[in-house]
């Protein structure tokens, strides 16, 4: 099983149809992967499918970078 | 074949348009499961599908847990829909002075917040596969108006205003979202109008007829289909000429 980072930058790669070596941690989903509001929407949708969780409105629009998303997963998904 | 074997999801269609549409969507080669509230309508149109090898399942589309099983069973046994069309209506007319809260509610709940929320469930997976139709049954009544069905004309003008919004939206994943607004067709909901109602809606056809359920059919295969690609947002009347704008 890969590392969670791992799981989430592949999902970033499919989803925004981005190159790996672009979906750096520090990388913005908006600025720097051209993602538009449907994509960041599908994203989360995505993230939520591949880690059985649910993210709420509120904290899905704070997760604005690859890194933010790496956190959230950490601290919130099931094992 | 043509289509490609889409699987395309029918709403209210043990009779009348939506029984027409399924059937439609189906000689155009697509696998075809039409819903009805009860397992006995279910049953009619697995019977009427069988040739195609479509089926029927029951789902009462007002009712959350009734949609997430049929549509758990649909995504196990056929895939992901790409082809929705939201048929499933109801009337409850009276004139708007008389017209009781529960009628109101039960015609918005089935005809458009229903709608809508299916829309929301099926949608999810047209945006992964990055291609998806979405049809909604709407009405000349919509349009136009008519007395005595104040809640039916909010629900299905919602309905319109629904689809073009949602087609904004969705235009990028290759998705279309339009509306098939039938006039005055023959079907078990017009043929429990009064005689007096019909001859004065006769009048206003300038094709002299109803309509047939067929009819609104083949307009509905064609924004199923590959070839009306380029048509979203769009409100595509079948009446008769009854409504022209």
């Amino acid at each position: 099983m890969s590392s969670i980072e791992e799981r989430v930058k592949k999902i970033v790669v499919e989803q925004l149809g981005v190159k790996e070596e672009d979906v750096t941690n520090a990388a913005a989903f908006v600025d720097d992967l051209g993602a538009d509001s449907l994509d960041t929407v599908e994203l989360v949708m995505a993230l939520e499918e591949e880690f059985e969780t649910e993210i709420p409105d509120e904290q899905a629009e704070k997760i604005t970078t690859v890194q933010q998303a790496i956190d959230y997963i950490n601290e919130h998904a099931k094992d | 074949m043509s289509e490609n074997q889409r699987i395309a999801l029918v709403t209210g269609a043990s009779r009348g348009i939506g029984a027409a549409i399924a059937r439609r969507l189906a000689e155009q080669g697509m696998q075809v499961v039409g819903t009805a509230t009860s397992d006995a309508g279910a049953g009619r149109i697995s019977e009427a599908l069988a040739p195609w090898g479509g089926r029927g399942v029951a789902m009462d589309v007002t009712d959350a847990e009734s949609v997430r099983t049929a549509l758990e069973d649909i995504q196990a046994t056929e895939g992901g829909i790409e082809v929705l069309v939201n048929n499933a209506g109801i009337t409850r007319d009276n004139l708007f002075m008389r017209l009781k809260d529960e009628d109101w509610d039960a015609v918005i709940d089935t005809n458009l917040t229903a709608a809508a929320r299916l829309t929301q469930k099926v949608i999810k997976g047209m945006m992964k596969a990055r291609r998806g139709r979405v049809v909604l049954i709407g009405s000349v009544v919509g349009t136009a108006g008519n007395a005595g069905q104040t809640n039916y004309a909010a629900a299905k003008a919602g309905l319109a205003g629904f689809a073009r919004s949602l087609a904004r939206e969705v235009g990028a994943r290759n998705i279309t979202v339009n509306t098939v607004a039938p006039g005055f067709i023959d079907t078990d909901m017009t043929r429990e109008l009064d005689e007096a109602t019909r001859e004065r809606l006769l009048g206003e056809i300038p094709l002299g007829r109803l309509g047939d359920a067929e009819e609104v059919a083949a307009a509905v295969g064609f924004l199923a289909s590959d070839e009306a690609g380029y048509i979203t947002g769009e409100t595509l009347h079948v009446n008769g000429g009854m409504f022209m704008h």
